[in-house]
């Protein structure tokens, strides 16, 4: 389905590949800038959060558990748990990445699932070239939407339920769920996660909830 | 400092800390093959808790209300591949619609 243009290892071919990509995450920069903004936080916090987390499902919960009225630890908790595919990430680069310890740490930042999947060559290899290209149109694409979003965030703060946006997050959950539900270790871990964190609603803090429903990996990760 | 800059700072960190996990503790050396399977599968776990916790959870209480509509929207359109943008602003409209006509 590639072509030869699609996997050419270089930082142009890697930023052009991701262009298409740009735009949603643009999308949900300018969403997380407006929640960001709606539990909170000040708009140059928002902003230094996505320069340096640089990791949307994880700023997405963080920022929404504190919203709810969670706890900090609640919301460093659920973000660490979700980033922690980056960790598995991270690993598969490293062949990749080259250079000495502080210059590998630095290029593995770039590693988001979409410039990560960009930078695949296949059979497990990776190329540096294509993560720098995407990874930096992503970055910015990120941190610019994000200001966008905490000064057109400001003007929506009346009630953000007119506008139906509280029903754009599980949307873009469920988005971000849909490629993992289609294979059946996936759907195991997502129904477990849900039926844990419906559970534990009524009866723990706010936050508590997500950081539990981690423990669906576990039952995921048996029924294969 | 307030609990907002205090989330930026420790989620900062850990993230960083997290994505350069691999390259400062393992050198070059391979992957533990038995830890990758339970790390991808953290993802869908975590998101299914999302999904259900922002569409139905209002406080401490589970309810059905007009964002259920919007989730039903988001399914379709996921289960169409349609772009990620037109999933997430249409069921925000659907949601928004149905409050509207519902008053």
């Amino acid at each position: 389905m590639l072509s030869d243009i699609q996997v050419e290892p270089t930082v142009r071919a890697g930023a052009r590949a991701v262009l298409p990509l740009a735009a949603a995450i643009a999308v949900l920069g300018v969403s997380f800038g407006a929640l960001a903004i709606s539990s909170g936080l000040s708009p140059l916090a928002a902003v230094v959060m996505s320069a340096t987390t640089f990791a949307g499902s994880a700023q997405f919960a963080a920022v929404s558990i504190l919203g709810a009225g969670g706890s900090v630890g609640a919301a460093l908790g659920a973000a660490t748990l979700l980033n922690a595919r980056y960790a598995a990430m991270g690993l598969g680069l490293l062949p990749a990445l080259g250079g000495g310890r502080w210059k590998r740490l630095l290029l593995a930042q770039l590693a988001v699932d979409e410039s990560w999947a960009v930078a695949y060559l296949g059979d497990g290899r990776f190329s540096r070239e294509r993560l720098v290209g995407a990874g930096l149109v992503l970055l910015a694409a990120h941190v610019a939407a994000t200001a966008l979003g905490t000064v057109a965030g400001g003007h929506f703060v009346g009630d953000p339920a007119v506008w139906g946006l509280d029903a754009a997050f599980p949307a873009l959950f469920l988005v971000l769920l849909w490629p993992h539900v289609q294979r059946p270790e996936g759907r195991m871990a997502a129904a477990s996660g849900a039926a844990i964190a419906c559970a534990l609603v009524p009866f723990a803090p706010a936050g508590v909830p997500i950081v539990a429903a981690a423990l669906g990996s576990l039952v995921g990760s048996r029924s294969r | 400092m307030t609990a907002g800059w205090l989330v930026v700072i420790l989620v900062g960190a850990s993230s960083i800390a997290i994505k350069g996990a691999g390259p400062l503790l393992m050198g070059g050396r391979a992957v533990p093959p038995g830890i990758v399977p339970v790390f991808k599968l953290l993802a869908p776990a975590l998101f299914g808790a999302l999904v259900v916790t922002q569409a139905f959870a209002r406080g401490r209480e589970l309810t059905l209300d007009a964002r259920l509509a919007g989730l039903l929207v988001a399914a379709i359109g996921a289960h169409l591949r349609a772009p990620t943008f037109a999933v997430v602003v249409g069921a925000a409209a659907v949601t928004a619609a149905l409050r509207f006509f519902a008053r």
